[in-house]
């Protein structure tokens, strides 16, 4: 089994610094700082890994990094741990059992992009937990001058500063992010200018996903080498898979981009009192589901995913099995882009709006054939044509439901009623 | 907690920890974190007096921390129940049935989403977002602490004990 952002979560006292340094961790850290290693040394280490971004959009980070605006001389990196698209519980777990990899990557990350602060953004509803866990992290960090000013006696300085939010789903999104930085409401900025050119106060800014930037000090550690080959086939690396739904054991697991859909199911202990499977959403809410058919034998890596339609996003793999309403599923999330809407763009606000009460409507049998086109136009008149991915995030599971399961949404206008009741 | 202009010292330190993470100029970042250490102070919600009070402290316009307060779901901007209780319907909670257990509190609590007991022990926040459980659904967050893998008999259990507290 491989493990790298979960290697110490079976430990004991997962989340203590000296259990991170037993691991071997900061090692990656401390050699930087003794051989005063180039950045671009590991900008380009990153790169030639093949490490993508975790948080969604699956972006190579070392290019990422080159990006950076060095003509600037204050510049920040932003770890996005605001883990909120429905069906993706990594984050929250790399947070409370291997905290001290998230700020290792950080200080990495720092000192790559040239910037001398570091903020983590944790969503507010993280407060309760991993809040208190990564603060404390940062606090031994500190104690073994790993962090703050003259690292190690060296003449880097880099602060790591933990953020909380308050509740706001658009938030992740990562020029929204910057903005609730700045202490304003999440919404998002129109790009260009990217944020590696002006981003957070109008400085250059990078802006990772806590996964990410987790994997990094092992990279850094084991080579880029190490890393390429842990995938399977042409596929590079890890992904923390977040299996949820009609499972036997529900569970985040972290596995080889690659892998069959079929054997992360095996390792769930297949589906909830052995159902048939009937569909999945296999990378958070608002990539397009596929029928079960389509994805059992499918390699879990982001081409394999765009061959069959839809993408591997956050790795939440939303499970269903035979007994689920698709027009109730996707009633649930219209509810929920239509609420997070920051309300910006008209064709998100109005569209999200439309899309949930047109699918209020057909789910309390009122719906007519006119509604299931409606829903498909509208969608698409939202779709591209907003700052940000919200709206995308809305429609997309519109068409997607739609196009799969048209007979059920048409018995359901027919019936009134839902096929599987 | 004093609704007036001044803030009580302990409370004072709390915020001059908080702007001291952002550069000095940039008082406006310290709004979010500090609005959720006033909210806590004060029963769990905010008024307009203390976005006021906050605002001045901070030296930014009121409509700059009213928006904020307005915007971010977990600010309360009306007296609630003393324990917030917000249960995840996201996909893959309703998938496992979290609907049944909205209902089950609301029968055991003679409250509807978005109310507080008339004891005002609790309240049941109406609750938009998954909260990054799906692997536990389905869960809740009492006071911000995760209830994962839920039942009847599991809920009965962790209301009880927080009512006898």
């Amino acid at each position: 089994m491989i493990k790298v952002c979960t290697s110490t979560f079976s430990l004991a006292n997962p989340s203590s610094i000296n259990t991170y340094l037993e691991q071997g961790g900061y090692s990656a850290w401390k050699k930087i700082i003794k051989d005063k290693t180039p950045k671009s040394e590991i900008i380009q280490l990153i790169k030639q890994s093949g490490l993508k971004g975790k948080g969604g959009a699956g972006f190579l980070t070392g290019l990422k990094w080159s990006f950076i605006n060095s003509n600037e001389k204050q510049r920040y990196l932003v770890c996005n741990s605001d883990e909120s698209e429905p069906g993706t519980c990594k984050d929250r777990d790399i947070l409370r059992y291997n905290p001290h990899s998230v700020i290792e990557g950080m200080l990495i990350a720092c000192y790559a992009i040239g910037a001398s602060v570091g903020y983590n953004y944790l969503r507010g509803e993280f407060i309760g937990d991993q809040w208190v866990v990564f603060n404390n992290a940062v606090k031994e960090a500190h104690e073994y001058n790993l962090i703050g000013n003259k690292i190690l006696t060296s003449d880097v300085s880099i602060d790591i500063i933990p953020l909380i939010g308050a509740g706001a789903y658009i938030v992740g999104e990562e020029t929204a992010m910057l903005e609730s930085i700045e202490g304003k409401r999440g919404m998002p900025r129109i790009k260009p200018p990217f944020p590696a050119v002006q981003g957070l106060y109008g400085k250059p800014t990078i802006i990772n996903n806590t996964e990410t930037l987790a994997t990094v000090p092992y990279i850094i550690k084991n080579g880029e080498v190490w890393y390429k080959n842990l995938g399977i086939n042409d596929s590079v690396g890890v992904k923390m898979f977040c299996m949820s739904g009609h499972l036997n054991q529900p569970d985040v697991i972290e596995a080889p981009l690659g892998i069959p859909f079929s054997k992360l199911l095996d390792q769930c202990g297949g589906i909830l009192d052995n159902k048939k499977l009937k569909a999945v959403i296999p990378g958070g809410s608002s990539v397009p589901v596929v029928k079960g058919q389509d994805i059992i034998d499918t390699p879990m890596d982001y081409e394999s995913l765009m061959s069959i339609g839809t993408m591997l996003g956050s790795g939440g793999i939303i499970v269903m099995d035979e007994s689920t309403c698709m027009v109730s599923v996707l009633e649930r999330i219209s509810r929920f882009y239509y609420a997070e809407s920051c309300g910006q763009c008209t064709p998100c606000r109005e569209g999200t709006g439309w899309l949930y009460k047109t699918l209020v409507k057909i789910k309390s049998g009122k719906g007519t054939q006119s509604d299931l086109d409606l829903l498909n136009r509208v969608a698409n008149q939202i779709e591209g044509h907003c700052i940000c991915a919200l709206g995308d995030a809305a429609a997309m599971p519109v068409i997607s439901f739609l196009k799969n399961f048209w007979n059920e949404f048409e018995y359901f206008v027919d019936k009134k009623q839902s096929m599987v009741i | 907690m004093n609704d007036k202009n001044n803030f009580p010292d302990n409370l004072i330190e709390e915020i001059d920890a908080i702007k001291s993470k952002f550069p000095s100029d940039k008082s406006k970042s310290a709004i979010i974190e500090s609005l959720l250490i006033i909210q806590h102070h004060n029963n769990g919600y905010l008024n307009e007096d203390l976005i006021s009070s906050l605002a001045d402290f901070l030296n930014v316009t009121k409509i700059d921390v009213y928006e904020v307060a307005t915007f971010y779901s977990m600010f309360n901007l009306k007296p609630v129940g003393k324990n917030i209780i917000s249960v995840c319907t996201n996909v893959s909670c309703m998938l496992r049935k979290s609907d049944d257990m909205v209902s089950y509190i609301e029968k055991k609590l003679k409250i509807k989403v978005g109310e507080s007991t008339k004891d005002n022990k609790f309240y049941l926040k109406n609750e938009m977002e998954c909260l990054a459980a799906c692997n536990g659904a389905p869960m809740m967050q009492i006071n911000h602490i995760n209830y994962e893998n839920l039942t009847y008999d599991k809920i009965d259990k962790i209301l009880d004990e927080i009512n006898n507290d």
